[in-house]
Formats: structure tokens, C-alpha cells, sequence
């Protein structure tokens, strides 16, 4: 079982550097925004694997981190950011 | 039987997973000081962070990894995204002709840059060789200080070795670390005023979304202080829950009340750091060395500490966020 | 193999294959709407059907409903997340996809 969560944990890291081209390519900064909060779910289901495969309960904890968490940053990137408007999104 | 032959094939998929995590931050780090657009360096400083906290997950460190989780995934990118808001209304302020009066100035400045490449260069070189050195000459096979920390574990007054290293055996460490987050604050103070605040509607979904985090960040600060004493968590962990709390309380629109601004803030500010002290001060005067405490209620007073270093950290990174001094007002 | 596991090892694996779909859907749809609805749907899913997965193997029931909490708190915050993202990009003037 253990193998299991582990290439398990392993596939997701990899989907999540796959999705780092998103960040780098854009085209707009709220494409770059939502790989940011996939990476975070990603590295939600992550940290839960590796807490089932070393037998690590306290893990689990930092899963509910980044889950309590992963909602700051992109409020911050709506009221924030995007509304003081950067210029490279503005539609002409 | 089947557990034999499966354990080489585990520490392969072990192996593959740190490799291809260490190299993604490498990668990471390195795109996200190189890259030319500020908000793209953001995401990827982001991304970073939730990597490095799964670092500190394979790591075993699950009591960083929590820090990690709670500061550099979280906090950060809400405070770098901010301070990207107020350097674009700024730039956009400014008028074309000093911008292109800045374009000539860097022109200008190209000559030298030879001589500051190289330099950065050898810097570079230096420290690289340094960190080298350092890393083969660690002495081999040496249990560190953990079998001392182990030992010592019932007189500190808690179960989790972290915490005890934190809060008793390296108490000027954790008290120093709170001052430099004041310092930091005093800095962005210095600076002047709050922006002008940003007036908009959070819209009935932001609020939903607020109304039902925020209470559920406030408890989970207070169970990651609860739980510190025991296990991975405790007042760094908790404070930075906390602060995203605030965090979050200031980007829905709210604002401490014109009453509390003034002195029950700046109390509230230093209370971690006057606790600390004060405690360490007492001893002193029974008897004893800054910042030792007697085993028999150790537990009590790093509790109390704890406590009122979550609060203090939890308000200092919110009043870091709001970016200025709340009291000050500006004229324009 | 007990049942149980059998039960995680599938749920595990589709949970997988909602990852890889919210990937793909990131990296291959057109514009940002499209883009967010693989993202926040898929993955959803795919952490639901893993939290599920993890829950049948979990020592108690508190660890269950820890694992069903955190499930909760990334659904919620990524449909809010998913809703404000659209909006500001609707204000923006960002124009949906047409073929």
C-alpha cells in the first residue's frame, strides 16, 4: 500500500511541474493565478499521501494549512493586485 | 515475502520523488529571482513555497513544514501582491518624462556594469567555495544535539522537543526572532501612512468566504498553539494563522476602529516580547538566569508565552499587510 | 488483499486521473473561463475522491473527519476563488473564448 501512495504522491508533484508552463506562459496574470491555486490542492492531496505512507498523522496538519490558507493569497491577488490594474491584462 | 522485494523498488520512488523536488526548486528559485515580470516571479515564489514545505514534509521536519505551509505559501504571496499593487499605482503616477529620464540614467550606468558583474562574480565564487567547505568538513557519524535535548525533555516543561529547544533551551533565539518581526514593522511604519483605502464591495461571495474562514483560521491558530506543546505546532505556526486571519479581515474592507488604533494596538504589538521579557526579568530576581525556568511549571509559563507571542505575531503581520501606520493620516 | 484496500487503491487511482484531467485542462484549454473550470471542478473531484480513498485506511473516525474537513475547505475556497477570478476578469474586459 504504501507504494501505492507514494507513486501516487509522486504523479501529482509531477502534474504540478507540468503545470508550472502555465505560470510561465500566461497570458494573463489570472492564469498564473489559478495554476498557483491548483499547485496548492495538489500539494493538499500530496502532503495526505505521505502522511498515510510514512505513517506520519501529524502531517495532516499542514494539509489543513494549506488548505485553510489557500484561499488568502488569491483574494489578495483580486482586491489586490489586479485591481490596482496591471497594465499588460488591460484589454484595449 | 512480497514486503522484501518491494523495499528496493520503495526507496527508488523515494529517491525520484526528492530528486525531481529538489531540482523544482532549484528551478523555482532560480526563475523567480531571474524572471523580468514582477508578477510571474510572484507565482513562481508562491509555488515555491508549497514545494519547500513539502521539502520540510519529506524531510521530517514536520514542525518547519507547518511554518513553511503557514508563512511561504500563504502569507507571502498575499503580502508581495500588495506591495505589487502599490509600486504599479506608483509607477503609473509617475509621469513619461522621468521615466524616460530614468532610461537615460541606466544607459549611462552600463559602463560599470563590467566591474559589478565581475564583482557579484567573485562574491559568488567566495561563498560558494565557503558553503563548499563547510558541508565536507562536517564532522561524520555524530548524533548532534539531540540526544542532550532527549534527556533533558522532562524539566522543560513540554513533550515536543521542538517546542523545548524553541521556548526554553534557546529562548534568546525565539525572543530575538520575535524583536526582528517588531523591527520589521517599525521599518514599513517608517515609510508613513496607510494607502488610500480601496474602496470596493467584497460582493456577497467574498463575504461568505470571510465569515466562514475567519473563525475557523482563529481556532486553528489557537490549536496549533494548544497542540505546540505536544507535537509539531506552536506560537510561530499559530501567530501566522492568525496574521492570515487579519490578512484576510483587512482585504474584505475591514479596518480597526479609530479607538483601538493608538495605544491598545502598539500594547498588543509588543505583548509577545514584554511576556518574554518579563518572565525572564522575574527569574533574574528569584535567583535565577535570564530566561530559565524552574521545571515544575515550565509548562505553565511557555504556555503563557506561547500565547502571547501567537497574538503579538498574528497582529504584527496583519499591521504588516495594512503596509503603514494605521494613526497616520496623509494630506493628499 | 482486503477490500478496503482494494476500495482505496481505485479511489486512489481516480483521484489520480482527476489530477492529470485538471492538468491537461490548464495546460490545453483556451482562455482563462475555461481554464478555471478544469482547474476548480476536476480537482475538486479528484481531492474528494482521494480524501475518500485516505478516509478508509484512516486509524479513527477524527481522522476521517479531519481529512472530510479539509476537503470541505478546499472546496469552499476554490469555488469562492474560482467565482471571484471569473469576476474580476469579466471586469477586466477579458473577452470569453468563441471558436
Amino acid at each position: 500500500m504504501e507504494m501505492l501512495y507514494l507513486a501516487i504522491a509522486l504523479f501529482l508533484l509531477l502534474t504540478l511541474v507540468a503545470g508550472l508552463w502555465r505560470v510561465l506562459r500566461g497570458p494573463t496574470s489570472a492564469d498564473r493565478m489559478l495554476a498557483a491555486q491548483l499547485f496548492g490542492t495538489t500539494a493538499v492531496a500530496c502532503v495526505l499521501l505521505l502522511a498515510q505512507a510514512f505513517e506520519r498523522p501529524m502531517l495532516r496538519d499542514v494539509a489543513l494549512i494549506f488548505a485553510l490558507l489557500a484561499a488568502v493569497t488569491a483574494v489578495a491577488f483580486v482586491r489586490r493586485a489586479w485591481a490596482a490594474g496591471d497594465q499588460n491584462d488591460a484589454v484595449k | 515475502m512480497e514486503a522484501i522485494s518491494l523495499l528496493p523498488l520503495m526507496t527508488l520512488l523515494q529517491l525520484v520523488f526528492d530528486t525531481l523536488l529538489g531540482f523544482a526548486l532549484l528551478w523555482l528559485a532560480w526563475r523567480a529571482l531571474a524572471s523580468p515580470e514582477l508578477f510571474q516571479a510572484i507565482v513562481l515564489f508562491i509555488a515555491f513555497g508549497l514545494l519547500m514545505a513539502l521539502a520540510w514534509v519529506r524531510l521530517d521536519a514536520p514542525d518547519v513544514a507547518l511554518a513553511e505551509a503557514a508563512i511561504g505559501a500563504g502569507l507571502t504571496g498575499a503580502l508581495l501582491l500588495a506591495t505589487l499593487a502599490r509600486l504599479e499605482v506608483k509607477n503609473r503616477a509617475k509621469s513619461e518624462l522621468e521615466k524616460k529620464h530614468e532610461v537615460r540614467v541606466i544607459t549611462e550606468k552600463s559602463k560599470h556594469q563590467t566591474f559589478f558583474f565581475l564583482l557579484r562574480m567573485l562574491l559568488f565564487m567566495v561563498v560558494a567555495t565557503g558553503l563548499v567547505y563547510a558541508v565536507l568538513t562536517l564532522p561524520e557519524n555524530t548524533s548532534g544535539l539531540a540526544m542532550p535535548v532527549l534527556e533533558n525533555l522532562e524539566s522543560s516543561g513540554v513533550s515536543n522537543p521542538v517546542t523545548a529547544v524553541l521556548l526554553n533551551y534557546r529562548g534568546y533565539d525565539t525572543l530575538l526572532e520575535l524583536s526582528v518581526l517588531l523591527l520589521a514593522l517599525l521599518g514599513v511604519w517608517s515609510f508613513g501612512g496607510i494607502p488610500k483605502p480601496y474602496r470596493s464591495f467584497p460582493g456577497p461571495v467574498l463575504n461568505m468566504l470571510s465569515r466562514l474562514l475567519i473563525p475557523l483560521l482563529i481556532m486553528v491558530a489557537g490549536y496549533l498553539l494548544w497542540v505546540g506543546a505536544h507535537a509539531p505546532g506552536g506560537a510561530f505556526q499559530g501567530g501566522s494563522v492568525l496574521g492570515a486571519a487579519g490578512v484576510l479581515l483587512l482585504l474584505v474592507g475591514w479596518r480597526l476602529g479609530t479607538r483601538f488604533v493608538g495605544l491598545p494596538l502598539r500594547i498588543t504589538l509588543v505583548f509577545g516580547v514584554g511576556i518574554f521579557v518579563s518572565a525572564g526579568v522575574v527569574f533574574i530576581l528569584l535567583g535565577r538566569q535570564f530566561l530559565e525556568y524552574p521545571p515544575s511549571f515550565a509548562g505553565v509559563l511557555i504556555l503563557l508565552i506561547e500565547a502571547a507571542a501567537t497574538l503579538s505575531i498574528g497582529i504584527t503581520l496583519a499591521a504588516l499587510f495594512l503596509g503603514g501606520r494605521p494613526e497616520f493620516r496623509r494630506h493628499k | 488483499m482486503l477490500l478496503s484496500e482494494f476500495l482505496t487503491s481505485v479511489l486512489l487511482l481516480a483521484g489520480a486521473f482527476f489530477f492529470l484531467a485538471g492538468t491537461v485542462g490548464l495546460l490545453r484549454f483556451p482562455d482563462v473561463y475555461t481554464r478555471l473550470h478544469a482547474l476548480t471542478k476536476a480537482d475538486n473531484v479528484g481531492l474528494g475522491l482521494m480524501v475518500l480513498g485516505l478516509a478508509l485506511q484512516a486509524e479513527s473516525w477524527a481522522v476521517a473527519g479531519k481529512l472530510l474537513l479539509i476537503w470541505l475547505l478546499v472546496l469552499l475556497s476554490s469555488a469562492s476563488v474560482a467565482h471571484l477570478i471569473a469576476k474580476a476578469a469579466r471586469q477586466k474586459g477579458i473577452e470569453p473564448w468563441k471558436q
